[in-house]
Order: structure tokens, then sequence, then C-alpha cells
């Protein structure tokens, strides 16, 4: 038996390998069950663009990088303290994001000649052998030859057998890490319930790698990382883009509005769609259109009926989508655009994280086109950004975008999630025939916010006629009237900005209120910022951090907030595009930090830079 | 079903106070009028009756009509109408549309919404040229079409619209002509009454900048001997004083005198018959030719096929009998949780 667990407060672990290995499956059951024992978490699936890219190849390979701990966690982590290779590719492409000192996990069968030469190693280098991995503490194992003899009665072929590797592999992490078997074992039942024999085999492995840990001759240290002290309540774990499509669900039942949801597949925004098509009991439409465009039209044809019409995709398919959002603008239609950005431009880094798609978002229509913007900053805010872009669609009758990102689109962390009850009602009136007699019924007359009346097919006596030409305020009717045109343009834009009443005033999010630096943040770079100056703050830096979940229109109080402090820094995962905005609209010296790399920020980066720049 | 409407309503009702801005002598006047003639005979409440146009102009159709209705963007109408009615299918809803907006830059939205099968009638205005944009070839105008763009002669071989949707497996394929109101309102009748997505091609004349394009086929000196006129379980019969007929020599259609066969020899129509549809359909010869067979008109094809949104809603009810009615918190919840 081995000695007493060492105790961590938090740990990075890297599971790498071919994308066809269950990279992915292997990192989200140790999330799940790591979050139910009570860690916080946060997750990296990090996964190549090809569903099956070539076997063995450094761009084939899948990692699933996770950060638990019993501390507050909010990233993913900058480096990993454990590296689960299934193959040469995966340590050569991974290699780097360990720490020194950190721990190998190799299965060697994916290091024989003919995986060294797919990783692209010089003839007859083996790094398990050339003394290059010195530094670090190599656990070797024969993944492959061990699940092939704990599998040697079942009856199944190698190739079947093969694919229980990784649960080996997740029995194994999960004796070194003293965790219970149970919520897998639970999961291998529910997903091979129709194949028995392979519910079998794969409990039989996944037990077979934790008893491994206690058996073999050389052990290694097991380790534990006990509960996080997060605030008292009940939790759930949760995927941005899981989070994006409750948060729709809630707004339509809070709402009392059937949801109909216009997509096309797209990565990585698919997943929504496929998490809304198992929710039809809630009477949500889902609709996969021809295309974008058919997609979002659709989706405004819905919202013409009086639905809450919703429209999702990726960069590429916001900008066909652009002609049809100025329609609904013009038509003063509730509709929410849900971009989950990736690297672009054209097709880009389909799978990889950016934050380049603000602008697009701000300006990219023809016309003079304001819509609101809202950015969700982790995977569990993409329900309340979510829902909050559905509040501001109906209560303002405009399109309103929701930004998130790869990195938090397919990244989980624990959520202490809402009651139906707690969430705030949503209910919509439409318009109501209670004109006297001779009176015609004017279709852009105004409220208090500036928002014209829902009118919708069946409403007898209410009948008219929308269009993207331009319209005569208050009846509607086709105008091309100068003054007329000059004035619509005018109050579109004054009932975007009107918005800002109805919006929580800018906060700070850590640090004081007034000082030397400002790290202004949006979107999914939160975690990384979080941390940096939490430890900034730690080590005795003057250094604060505001993160901005309302891009259009801004806080009401932004400006004064930004003056408080000598210098901005605007992290972006961009080639800085919320910083035109900022140095435009307040005319700050803001200064810009810039990653475009695919990949989040790791905290270090943005730390080293708080140093550089306060020192 | 929609309700009979209790107080009778008459063309008149669905004329509303917007100026009409097509040009003098535009075949759009005498569609809107034969619509606003047939909708108060089809039954509908005034407000359960939504028009939806494109781009073109034949899409500003749906301002003139005392409906609801959208005036949307270049060739997404079919789109917009298909979450309408996958939405609200209660509502009667009307596709306005021209050959440029639909067979051009909203050519896959068509194709897409004739295999759904959505419930909703397009009303296809072809009059084989770009009007609104003064005059520019069409991808119905004929090979060899001058225009402004083509000063020397399209090149482009140009779409059979007809043939096009059959081959989206349209439910309801038929053709008419402005100048002929009677017919004109048998097919707008016959739209409507069709379950699932009916396609009305509607020949017009764009007298500014395709002036007489169809005119072999209205005028009356050319319309007998150049124009056949289908119905259902009635011989293919043509010509002044009906002499000619149609007679299918085995897939080949054959122009035949009826005084030299016997009127059984003739092509007997059957609308639920796709295949004699798709030859129907696929009379589409230059009328110049003196071989050409006349342009038929009249429905081609129906067919009985399930609707995309009743399908939608079924499962959507079978969902709720299976899984129960959905319950936010449980969603919410999820099915793994701890409490701290």
């Amino acid at each position: 038996m081995s000695a007493l667990p060492e105790i961590k407060t938090d740990v990075v672990i890297l599971f790498a390998g071919d994308s066809g290995d269950g990279i992915q499956l292997t990192g989200s059951q140790f999330t799940a069950t790591a979050a139910l024992y009570g860690n916080d978490i946060s997750t990296f699936p990090n996964f190549p663009a090809e569903i099956r890219a070539p076997q063995g190849t450094t761009a084939g390979v899948s990692g699933f990088q996770l950060h638990f701990g019993s501390i507050e966690i909010f990233t993913a982590g900058d480096a990993c303290d454990v590296l689960v290779v299934m193959n040469a590719a995966a340590l050569k492409a991974d290699l780097k994001q360990l720490k020194p000192g950190g721990i190998i996990i190799v299965n060697t069968d994916g290091f024989d000649a003919k995986n060294l030469k797919l990783a692209k190693y010089p003839v007859g280098v083996n790094p398990l052998r050339d003394g290059s991995l010195g530094k670090y503490e190599v656990y070797e194992i024969d993944v492959t030859k061990i699940t092939r003899t704990a599998l040697a009665d079942s009856g199944l072929g190698t190739k079947e057998m093969d694919r229980s590797k990784n649960m080996f592999v997740l029995g194994y992490i999960y004796w070194m890490y003293n965790r219970s078997l149970d919520n897998t074992i639970e999961f291998l039942k529910l997903k091979f319930k129709k194949q028995l024999e392979l519910r079998d085999a794969n409990i039989k492995v996944l037990r077979a790698g934790f008893n491994y840990g206690d058996t073999v001759e050389a052990p290694m240290n097991r380790f534990e990382v006990k509960p996080a002290p997060v605030s008292k309540g009940t939790y759930r774990s949760i995927m941005g883009n899981q989070a994006a499509a409750l948060g729709l669900i809630a707004a339509s039942q809070k709402s009392g509005l059937t949801l109909f949801y216009g997509t096309y597949p797209i990565t990585p925004a698919s997943d929504i769609l496929h998490e809304l098509s198992k929710h039809k009991n809630f009477g949500v439409k889902t609709f996969q259109a021809e295309d974008e465009i058919a997609a979002v039209t659709s989706a405004i044809g819905a919202s013409f009926g009086g639905s809450l019409g919703v429209t999702a995709s990726s960069g590429p398919g916001i900008a066909l989508k652009g002609e049809a959002i100025g329609l609904a603008l013009m038509l003063e239609l509730p509709l929410v655009i849900l971009n989950v950005q990736r690297g672009g431009p054209s097709t880009g880094l389909p799978t990889k994280t950016e934050q380049a798609d603000l602008l697009q978002a701000l300006y990219g229509r023809n016309g003079e086109a304001p819509v609101p913007v809202i950015a969700a900053y982790s995977p569990s805010d993409c329900f309340d950004a979510a829902f909050e872009a559905c509040r501001l669609a109906l209560e303002f009758m405009t399109p309103v975008f929701f930004l998130s990102d790869g990195y938090i689109a397919n990244g989980s962390e624990p959520w202490k999630f809402p009651s139906a009850r707690e969430l705030p009602d949503l209910t919509v009136s439409f318009a109501k025939n209670n004109l006297k007699e001779g009176e015609k019924f004017l279709s852009y007359k105004r409220n208090e916010k500036l928002a014209r009346e829902w009118a919708t097919p069946g409403t007898k006596g209410l009948e008219h006629r929308l269009g993207g030409i331009e319209k005569e305020n208050e009846t509607g009717n086709i105008s091309y009237d100068p003054e007329n045109h000059e004035f619509m343009v005018k109050i579109r834009q004054a009932k975007v900005d009107k918005i800002a009443d109805y919006i929580p005033l800018q906060k700070i999010d850590n640090g004081n209120v007034k000082g030397k630096l400002l790290i202004l943040g949006w979107g999914s770079t939160y975690g990384s910022i979080k941390t940096a100056v939490k430890e900034a703050i730690a080590e005795g830096f003057d250094v604060s951090h505001a993160h901005i979940k309302y891009l259009n229109p801004l806080p009401k109080n932004l400006g004064d907030l930004l003056r408080n402090f000598d210098k901005v820094l605007i992290p972006e995962m961009n080639n800085g595009q919320l910083i035109k905005v900022i140095r435009e609209k307040y005319l700050i010296d803001a200064k810009g930090l810039n990653k475009i790399q695919g990949m989040p920020f790791t905290s270090a980066e943005i730390k080293e830079k708080i140093k550089e720049i306060i020192a | 079903m929609i309700e009979k409407t209790e107080i009778k309503l008459t063309s008149k009702d669905f004329v509303t106070d917007q100026e009409i801005r097509w040009c003098p002598g535009c075949g759009d006047y005498s569609i809107l009028k034969q619509v606003q003639t047939v909708m108060p005979e089809l039954g509908l409440k005034r407000e359960e009756i939504v028009f939806i146009s494109g781009i073109g102009c034949s899409s500003r159709f749906p301002y003139y009509m005392e409906t609801f209705g959208m005036h949307s963007i270049h060739g997404r109408a079919a789109a917009i109408a298909s979450g309408l009615k996958a939405t609200r299918p209660e509502l009667s809803v009307w596709i306005v549309t021209g050959d440029g907006d639909s067979l051009s830059i909203g050519g896959n939205h068509l194709i897409h919404l004739l295999r759904r099968n959505f419930d909703v009638n397009i009303l296809l205005f072809n009059n084989e040229i770009y009007g609104l944009t003064k005059g520019q070839y069409s991808p119905a105008s004929p090979l060899g079409k001058v225009t402004k763009s083509t000063p020397m002669g399209s090149v482009a071989h140009p779409f059979n619209p007809l043939a096009l949707c059959l081959g989206a497996d349209a439910s309801f394929i038929a053709r008419t002509m402005d100048r002929d109101p009677v017919h004109l309102r048998e097919m707008l009748k016959r739209s409507h009454q069709h379950k699932g997505t009916s396609m009305l091609e509607i020949y017009q004349n764009c007298n500014v900048f395709n002036d007489g394009a169809f005119e072999v086929f209205t005028e009356k000196g050319t319309k007998k001997s150049h124009t056949l006129f289908v119905e259902q379980g009635r011989p293919l019969v043509f010509g002044e004083n009906g002499t000619k007929g149609i007679k299918l020599d085995g897939l080949k259609p054959v122009v035949v005198n009826i005084a030299d066969v016997s009127l059984n020899d003739l092509w007997i129509h059957d609308e639920t018959d796709q295949t004699k549809a798709s030859i129907l359909i696929r009379f589409f010869n230059d009328q110049e030719d003196k071989n050409a067979l006349p342009r038929p008109f009249g429905v081609f094809y129906t067919e009985d096929r399930f609707c995309y949104e009743d399908a939608m809603n079924a499962q959507i009810s079978e969902a709720i009998t299976s899984m129960g009615k959905g319950d936010l918190d449980t969603l919410i919840r999820g099915k793994n949780t701890w409490t701290v």
C-alpha cells in the first residue's frame, strides 16, 4: 500500500490522445465525479476540427484539461500537474503544457515505432528512452495490454476491447485522487443499457484501472483534494452551450411564449441545438433550416407570429444573417441571436476560441443598425446572459446579440442554479384592439421605453403591414421623406440607448474602486483575469478588475468608473476590439493585451502584464 | 381549422388605404384584383390571413392587402413563412414572390419549403425579367434575351420553374395567367384548398421591361392554339374549336387531330400522376417552333402528403405524453446535483 495521500489545494490534469480515444468522455466523467465530491472545477476541452483526424498525428490530438481544487477555481489552469498521454503525438503536442516536475502517465503501447513515426520523432528517438523526460515523474503503463488481459474472457474482439482503454486510465486517475467509481459506473450502465457486454467490459476495465493503482509494484503517490469552501447551496455541473439552451427555455417559460429556434449546424454552436431538441416537452420548436439565412428569417417569421424567435451560429453564419438582423431591427420585432464565437476570419479556426466578433455584433450590418449586445463571461453565466438577452428583446422589441465563445461554450463549471421562482417574470402583453370607430392602428407608436406594440396575426382590427423599407413614424407606412428617415434612424438609436436605464450599473469585480490600474475585460477572459488580479492583489499590487457584460449599450456609470484609475488595461482574445469602443466613447488612453492564438489567456500572462505596467 | 366568418366580407374589405405604386398597365393589378375578389369566398377571417413577400415589384403586394403582412428582404419570404407557419399553423399564409425573388436569390428557400410541405400558398408572379431593378434578365428569361445586362443576349439556360418545383417534390403545382381572371380565381381557390405547399405560377406581363412576353398565350388570336387548359379527368384538348389533342406515345407527347383519333386514345389528365405531371410540365417549348407543344395551364400535380408543421407539433405532443409537460425546475436542476 502507498503512503498517506499528499494534500493538494488544486490540481490540473490534461488528458490527451487521439481524437478517437474517448478523451472528451474521460475528461467529462472525471469532471462530474470531482464536482459531485464538492471540488470547485473548471474545464477546457480542446479538440481538432476533424472528427477523426489522421490517427497518431499531432494534428489529431484531442485534449481535455480540467482544474479542480479545494479552493475557488476560475480557469482550467495555465499549466498542468498531470499529463495523461495515450500516444506519442499527444506527448509531443502537449508536453509544453506540463509544469516542471509534473507527472506524466504514459500508455506505452502508443509509443511503438509506428506511433513515434506518425508523431514525427526522428528515427530511433523515443522520448521515453532518451532521458528527455528527466525533469518529470513518468509512469509507464501498457494500457492496451492490461485492458486486453482484463477482457480476455469477454468474447469481445480486440478492436472493441481497445475502445475501453480510456476507462482504464480513468479508473487509474480515480485511484490517484481517491475518488469513487460510482458515478461513472452509473453513467456506463445508462450509456450501454442496450449493449450489456460493452457495459460490463467498460465497468470491468474501469475497476481494473483503479485496482492497478493499488497493486502495481512501483507505486506512485496518491493525492487528496478536499471539497472547496463554496457558498452554501445546491450545485450541478454545466457547460456553456447547455446553459445557454436552458436560459432560452427558461425565458420561454417565464414569458409564456413558444421558443422557436431556427439554426443551421455550425461549430461550436450546434450543441445548443442538440440540447434544445431534447426538450420538446417544453413546447420548444427547433428548426434545422436549409442555411443560415433561413435560420434567422424563420425565427423572424416566428416572432412576427408572437413566439420567442431565436437563432444561433458562429461568426461565419452571423455574417450571412446580417441583412436579416437589419430587417428584424426595422420591423422592431424581438429576436435573439446567439454567436458562439470561434477563430476567424472566414472558416478560421472552427474548434478554437476567439473574441473577434464583437465589432461584427456592434456594427456588422448595412445602414445605421444598432443592436444591443450581451456577453456571457463563464459557462454558467451563459444561462443568465441568454435569459437576459430574451428579456431585452421582448421588452424593447429589438434583435439582441448574445455572445459567448468556444472556451466557455464547451467548458464546464459547477453552477449554483436558481429556482424557476427566482427568475424574473417576462410576461408579454400583446397589442389589443382598443381602437375607436374609424381609428387606425398605429403600428409604430411607442411606449416609454420607445418600444412599439407587438400586434400579432389573429388580432382582429390590428391588421397591418411591416417591412424593411423605411417607414413613417407611428403609422408605419412606407416613407421616403428625408426628415422622417433621419428621425427614424435617431429614434431607433435612442431606443437602444434607453436600455441603459434598465440594466445594472457596472461594478468592480475585485479590488478598489480607485487606483493605479483597472483590468477591463468582457466575455470568457473572466476566469483568467479574476485569477491574475486576485493573485496580484495578494502580492500587494494596486490593481482592480471590472468585467463588462452589457456591451451595447454600455452601463451608464462606466465612464466615471474608468476615470477613477490611472491606467486601464483591456485584455482580449482578438486584435483589439473593445478597446476601440472604449477609447472612442470615453477618450481614455486604454492599453490592450491581445492574444489571438485560438487559446484562452493564462492567468500568468495577465499577471505578468499587470506587473509590467505597475512596476 | 379556421372558423367561417360571421359578417360577409367583400373584395373592398381587402383594399388598403395605400397608394398602389406599380406602373400603369402592369399585370400585377389584375392579380391583386382577383386575389381581393377571391378572399371573401374562402371563408377566412381577415385577421387570420398573412401575406409575406420578398423584394421586387410583386413583393409590394402585402401593402395593398388589408390583412396582416410583411414585405421582407430579397428571397426570404419562404423562410419567414416557414417560421410563422411552424408556430401559428392556424393562419392562412400566402407568399407573394417573383421569378427573381424565388428562383434566383431565394431559390434555396423555395426548394426546401416545397420538400417540407408547410401548408402555405406560393403565388409566383413570373414576368421573366427583373422589373424593380429596371430590366435585367432573370433565371426565367429565355436564352438569347436582350436586356440591359445582356445586350448581346442572355447566354444562361433558363429554369423551367415548375419542373424545378416538381423536382423538389412539391405537393401542388399549377399555372395560370394575369389576363384570364376566371382561371386565375379558380387556381387561387385550388391553391387555398390544397393542404400543403401550393405552388401557383402566374404568368404576369411587365409592360415596361418585358412587354408581350406571354402574349402568344394571352391574346385572343393566338391563345387557343398555344395554350392547353387541363382539367381533372378530361382529355388534353386545345386549338381553335378544340380540334387538336395530345396523345401519349409511350412517354412521348404527340399532337393529333381529334378527327383522326378516338377520344379514348387521348391523354386523360390525372393530377395525381407524378410521371404524367413531369411530362406535362416539360411542355415548355419556344412557341415560335413549328412543332411546339402548347403551354399547359391548370393544376398539373397534387399530392396528399403530411405537412411539416403537423409533424413538428405531433412530436411535441408525443414528447409531452411520454415525458410529461416540461417542468422548469427539473430541467434546470438536471440529473446530478450536490449540496454544500
